[in-house]
């Protein structure tokens, strides 16, 4: 990646997109849908990225992934990576039926969301990863519903790999990438991309608000492999020291949740103790075997 | 069987009544090895083209098939595969769109496509539909533009016909395999189909490059050109198979004619024998029939209605609100020509209403009664 990219100063995605392509290396082929993403690789006839990358419409991502890797394998250029990468609402929302079906062929290549939670590019609309308690120009009072558990959806399709990992821990995201892209069949990894004019920040605390995510548990960095879920980094050393921050610290830094009411904050809290208790469970047997 | 003989190697197709047997077939050559191709068995329409187009961007021959709702699912793609100057081939058997809900035969699904890009070929009868197959990757690859090979379905799709096939070895002569025009693991990276602005914009070297709407202008240039290139491959392929296409529409007892009835796919047929049924009571009639209706071959065909008085114009479609599509198009390039015939448009044959003949006959003959220019298009077969 070059420097002068389009993005915003200060965005998460340029942040965990160096390392995702450092991690790829050359023989990768991307496909990305509408998005910041398009908007970072650049305007014709320059970009930023210098890797080959094929444009495609919002919906089609997992599609378009498939269509390289079968052209490829037809042609007998067995030896590019395939990669689709694409916002939450290019993945959660708009192109969940066709990762769905890719992922259910076991279409050998690597999806990448990158998760900002909401469409930035099109002006912080929500999407259905949109947390609970966000104002977004579309939920102008507040967030009802929590995110979608895009994570349950994708693992039960059974695909080999899957992983969670953020900006603010570069090397366990590296390492995941580097590890998806040696594993065939379709591998899904979800990536936490704080978003300062979406979420309402100074682009100072880009890595601040990253890591407290995780701090939280709002983000939990994990693996699954085969079936069996690991924590990883930082979330790993918080199931061994049973130390989470409480939520209420990682809302207080974004605009987007400076109406939320305390009662919110419980119901938001109670859904990640859960959703955190599992996670620790499933670790923890994950550790005995 | 088309696609076969011209070494596709990736397929991506989803269901669709009339046209299922279409990817039933070849995935049993695939499986059986007789087509070293890859098939992709996806969940959409939408997917299927999306499949085609980033294969096809990695340069590989690709095709689809569909019909009806499906190709409607496909218009986002439609016009990407063309925008991105894709040689994708598409089968198309022509169905009625729901709602309400039909299987049956009419051209409104293709019809309504016809802006995006692709060009359009309609067969009257099996042996069409084979050859066209073949003609239409070597047009494409030429052109760097989709075509969708359309016919009628249940009408063709689902009745047997004697069909020659033609000879492997002669139709890889004839089609050399695809040479993309992007080389996507070449040394330099390429960013394909990036966001555009209105107006050129200078590269690294200062050189201007392209806007989006000088893409565009490229587009129809190709399209402009098409026309020539389907004549010479049309030619070619009688050449080699014995079977010439040198033509964009076709004509049927067109000499000396001064009525002529207007048509489109396998309605050609029926025409023809109406047309033969007219001459016998002294009436001096002829067919024509559009081969190709994208590009529109308008100076063709005021050159065919260059003796006519009065054009009857059959259509399996609507533009509702207006006429059908083939009567529009024709009084744009009857227009152009100064060509003053009496025109009477049919609507005819929608979701599979049958139409014979006959029909055709007495519908010709009412619109001579008339002997003036009928405004707004007659439905024909419906009784309620
Ligand atoms: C079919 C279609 N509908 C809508 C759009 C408009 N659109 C472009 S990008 C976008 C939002 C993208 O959101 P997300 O995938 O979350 O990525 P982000 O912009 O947040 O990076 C939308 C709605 C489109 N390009 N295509
Ligand atoms: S809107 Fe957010 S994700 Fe998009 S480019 Fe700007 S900072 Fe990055």
């Amino acid at each position: 990646m070059l420097p002068g990219t389009r993005a915003c100063s200060g965005c998460g995605l340029s942040l965990a997109y160096r390392h995702i392509l450092k991690a790829l290396g050359e023989k990768t082929i991307l496909t990305i849908p509408a998005s910041c993403l398009t908007v970072l690789h650049g305007l014709y006839p320059s970009t930023s990225v210098g890797l080959t990358n094929i444009n495609t419409a919002f919906a089609t991502t997992a599609a378009s992934a498939t269509g390289i890797a079968a052209g490829l394998k037809a042609l007998g250029k067995t030896d590019y990576t395939v990669v689709g990468i694409a916002g939450d609402g290019g993945t959660f929302d708009i192109g969940i039926q066709a990762l769905s079906a890719a992922a259910e062929r076991n279409t050998d290549f690597l999806y990448i969301c990158y998760d900002n939670e909401g469409y930035m590019n099109t002006g912080t609309q929500r999407s259905s990863a949109t947390p609970m308690g966000a104002f977004t120009t579309t939920t102008p009072g507040t967030k009802f519903e929590h995110k979608k558990d895009i994570l349950a959806i994708m693992e039960a399709h059974g695909i080999p790999y899957m992983a969670s990992a953020s900006p603010a821990y570069p090397l366990d995201l590296y390492d995941k990438v580097v590890k998806a892209k040696n594993i065939n069949g379709t591998r899904f990894m979800h990536i936490n991309i704080p978003c300062s004019p979406g979420w309402g920040f100074p682009t100072d605390d880009l890595v601040e608000l990253g890591k407290l995510a995780v701090d939280t548990a709002m983000w939990v960095l994990l693996e699954i492999e085969n079936g069996v879920l690991r924590l990883t980094g930082r979330s790993r050393s918080m199931a061994r020291s049973g130390k989470k921050k409480p939520v209420s610290q990682y809302l207080k830094l974004q605009g987007r949740f400076k109406h939320v009411t305390p009662e919110q904050i419980d119901y938001l809290q109670g859904w990640i103790d859960k959703r955190w208790q599992r996670f620790l469970q499933r670790h923890e047997l994950s550790e005995e075997t | 069987m088309g696609a076969k003989l011209c070494r596709v190697q990736v397929i991506a197709a989803y269901p669709i009544t009339p046209q299922s047997k279409i990817p039933e077939t070849l995935v049993k050559y695939v499986d059986s090895g007789e087509l070293e191709a890859e098939f992709i068995r996806v969940e959409s329409e939408h997917s299927a083209l999306t499949v085609c187009i980033s294969a096809s961007t990695v340069g590989a021959r690709v095709f689809t098939a569909t019909a009806a709702n499906g190709l409607a699912y496909m218009h986002e793609q439609l016009h990407w595969a063309a925008g991105a100057r894709l040689p994708i081939v598409m089968a198309l058997a022509n169905r009625g769109l729901g709602a309400p809900w039909t299987i049956f035969n009419d051209m409104q699904d293709s019809i309504s496509q016809r802006d995006t890009g692709w060009m359009q070929v309609y067969c009257r009868d099996n042996q069409e539909i084979m050859d066209s197959m073949i003609m239409a990757y070597k047009i494409c690859e030429q052109l760097h533009v989709p075509m969708m090979v359309c016919f009628d379905g249940f009408v063709l799709s689902h009745t047997v016909m004697p069909v020659e096939i033609p000879d492997q070895k002669q139709v890889d002569a004839f089609l050399p395999p695809y040479v993309p025009h992007l080389q996507v693991d070449g040394p330099e990276p390429i960013n394909i189909n990036p966001v555009m602005l209105a107006g050129p914009r200078a590269n690294a070297q200062g050189v201007f490059c392209p806007s989006y709407m000088g893409f565009r202008m490229r587009l129809q240039e190709a399209l402009e050109s098409a026309g020539d290139v389907i004549l010479e491959v049309g030619r070619e392929f009688g050449e080699v198979f014995g079977r010439s296409y040198e033509c964009l529409l076709w004509q049927y007892r067109t000499e000396g004619a001064d009525t002529i009835l207007l048509t489109m796919g396998s309605l050609a047929n029926e025409a023809s024998l109406a047309a033969d049924a007219l001459r016998e009571k002294g009436c001096k009639a002829g067919v024509v029939s559009l081969r190709i209706f994208r590009p529109f071959p308008a100076e063709p065909l005021r050159q065919a209605l260059s003796g006519a008085k009065h054009v009857v114009i059959f259509d399996k479609n609507i533009s509702y609100g207006n006429e059908g599509a083939t009567c529009t198009e024709t009084k744009a390039a009857l227009f152009e020509g100064g060509l003053q015939p009496t025109i009477t448009n049919f609507i005819v044959g929608l979701g599979g209403k049958n139409i014979v003949a006959t029909d055709l006959e007495a519908a010709t003959e009412e619109a001579l009664k008339r002997r003036v220019q009928i405004n707004g298009p007659q439905w024909i077969g419906v009784a309620v």
